[in-house]
């Protein structure tokens, strides 16, 4: 599914193939309307049956989404010929002339005890069929999360491959200055709406890092006036210091199933990547090595590390087997390549690519080796898989503030991140929440 | 990160080339020389610079002696080149006199902080900012401090000294801040 608008790129190829050598780099022109994108209607829903209408617009939820794949074009509500809420009302040819290939309809009902029923359709306008239909109960604290949920599936059923939407992100954010400056591990929506405090503290925060079942993050706190790793469980805010030695505790990683912690520690000399037992707390050293080796990060079959380290003379990533055996290097494009992330797919790496002067996100083909730059700012840093593989989330710098972005892998639509106070960074993407049964 | 021309046959600088290469390429270093250098430069301290006699002077304590506005003692930050942990010459004077004040005054505590500029990523400049502690304190080990009244911490990127996003910021920001707990 690569859209790329080769006319806009030539300019750009052109003047990279000049400067660099070997293998060429791609670097994708941001585009707010993409081409090739699919059109979409998304008609507000139904709400004349409540007795007070909901604050939460969920078609604009939806519509958000679904621009912010790539994937979608959401066409403007002044286009929309009828307004139906329901598939019976639905008269084909009207959105056919509209230019809209689907649509997406519903209404929210009112349910004993304060809580809504939440019903939507998925119309091929084309095909004049419905392709998914669904009623949710849903509480009012939920709404949002509903609306994320049919982002998903609407994403699901045209693409085959589940949606990341309804999941979550982790942060940190620093507010406030000099004496008052504080430093804030946050969690939120995709969308970057119902941010919440897990932690806050006077000394840095860094590196939060997501359990795979979402329940709890590790992160570095130098609370102590040192850096240390901790691990919290979110629902109940309790936490366990995991590693406190002498010198470097830093770049936590949880393994696949959630057992095992990937750490840089440095109270053996230079810092060295290692892998601690949760249960135990057994250490087993995976690197030995002068240079600085940090950012573990566990391949999906959990058989592997994929880290940065300077051993070349600069920042390189390395996949290192637990069973043992000599790093392989898998960056050669560049002169600075770190702050590796793993699809899930475990194919494609996203990193941060540095040359020239600025540092910007980039995507690694495993299979060829093919760089593709994603970003066009000078100062990105921590980019962070969505757990579909399918969008980067990353953080860059406007003005003088930190700011969160998304890239969409499908459309290369950059979105930036609404509701954030403070100077933002470090975004960690969550994984999927458990489904609900239908 | 090259390894400069250095034709200075002074024990210090032969020494933090040493490091240089140790922590630019990540190759063993010449570890017998490198021994050999710290080993004799244990048993015999180099008197360097000029500024280093008054620190002899015993009528002043510690505290004073930290105080003295035109003492070497004085620079507690030392400053560094882009994705280098190489101290700089123009330091070396500087932490000579670290070093030989910590001798001298084995109830002194000091604590490295290392620092990075903004560029690049959060974990790898913890790492850099490590580097550089470890740098400046192999200098003050190798002018007679002892281990045990050093500590050295690395903040990365997280406490930049300036803030922007130029090279007059960053070279501000790339640093070792020497903070000393005299009792």
């Amino acid at each position: 599914m690569k859209r790329i608008l080769f006319t806009t790129l030539l300019p750009l190829l052109l003047a990279l193939l000049g400067a660099t050598p070997a293998r060429a780099v791609i670097t994708i022109e941001i585009t707010e309307g993409v081409e090739g994108a699919i059109p979409v209607a998304v008609v507000g829903f139904d709400m004349t049956q409540l007795p007070v209408p909901l604050k939460t617009d969920l078609a604009s939820i939806i519509t958000s989404d679904l621009n912010r794949s790539g994937l979608f074009k959401v066409l403007p509500e002044s286009e929309y010929p009828q307004r139906p809420s329901q598939s019976r009302q639905v008269q084909y040819p009207l959105w056919k002339a509209s230019g809209a290939e689907f649509l997406v309809i519903g209404r929210v009902l009112p349910r004993e005890g304060g809580s809504y029923d939440v019903q939507f359709q998925f119309l091929d306008v084309l095909k004049r069929k419905q392709l998914l239909g669904y009623r949710f109960p849903v509480r009012a604290r939920s709404l949002r999360a509903t609306a994320h949920e049919i982002s998903d599936l609407i994403y699901e059923k045209i693409t085959g491959t589940r949606g990341a939407f309804n999941t979550r992100i982790a942060y940190i954010s620093v507010v406030g200055k000099g004496k008052n400056k504080k430093y804030v591990l946050q969690v939120a929506d995709t969308d970057g709406y119902n941010p919440q405090t897990i932690l806050e503290s006077d000394e840095p925060l860094m590196s939060p890092a997501w359990s795979p079942d979402g329940a709890s993050l590790a992160y570095v706190s130098f609370e102590n006036r040192r850096p240390e790793v901790f691990i919290q469980h979110l629902a109940s805010a309790r936490r366990s210091k995991m590693a406190g030695f002498k010198g470097l505790n830093n770049a936590p990683a949880w393994s696949p199933d959630g057992k095992k912690l990937a750490l840089v520690l440095s109270k053996d000399g230079s810092p060295d990547i290692y892998v601690m037992d949760i249960a135990t707390r057994k250490l087993r050293r995976i690197t030995r090595h002068r240079a600085i080796d940090t950012e573990p990060v566990f391949t999906p079959d959990g058989k592997a590390l994929i880290f940065t380290s300077d051993r070349s003379g600069s920042p390189q990533l390395y996949r290192i087997a637990l069973s043992g055996g000599r790093p392989e290097r898998l960056t050669f494009e560049g002169p600075y390549n770190a702050a590796p992330d793993v699809a899930s797919d475990g194919k494609r790496l996203a990193l941060l690519y540095g040359e020239q002067g600025r540092y910007r996100i980039a995507e690694l083909d495993l299979e060829d080796s093919n760089l593709t730059v994603l970003t066009e700012n000078r100062l990105d840093e921590s980019p962070s898989f969505a757990p579909n593989g399918r969008m980067v989330l990353y953080a860059t710098t406007r003005g003088n503030k930190g700011v969160l972005y998304m890239v969409s892998l499908d459309g290369r639509v950059q979105h930036k991140l609404s509701d954030q106070a403070g100077d933002v960074r470090e975004p960690a993407w969550g994984p999927y929440k458990p489904l609900r049964t239908q | 990160m090259k390894i400069r021309n250095l034709t200075i046959a002074f024990g210090l600088l032969f020494l933090a080339a040493c490091q240089t290469q140790q922590s630019g390429e990540g190759m063993e270093p010449t570890t017998d020389t490198a021994q050999q250098t710290q080993d004799s430069g244990m048993a015999e301290p180099i008197a360097g610079g000029a500024e280093t006699t008054q620190l002899g002077e015993e009528q002043l304590s510690a505290r004073e002696l930290l105080e003295q506005p035109d003492s070497p003692l004085s620079t507690r930050v030392i400053y560094f080149d882009f994705d280098s942990a190489r101290v700089r010459d123009e330091f070396l004077p500087v932490l000579e006199a670290h070093g030989v004040f910590l001798a001298e005054n084995g109830n002194v505590r000091v604590r490295l902080e290392g620092h990075a500029d903004e560029r690049g990523s959060r974990e790898y400049n913890i790492g850099l900012g490590d580097r550089r502690a470890q740098s400046v304190r192999q200098i003050l080990l190798f002018q007679g401090a002892s281990s045990d009244q050093i500590e050295t911490i690395s903040y990365g990127e997280e406490r930049p000294a300036v803030l922007g996003h130029d090279e007059s910021a960053w070279s501000k920001n790339r640093r070792v801040e020497m903070v000393y707990d005299v009792q």
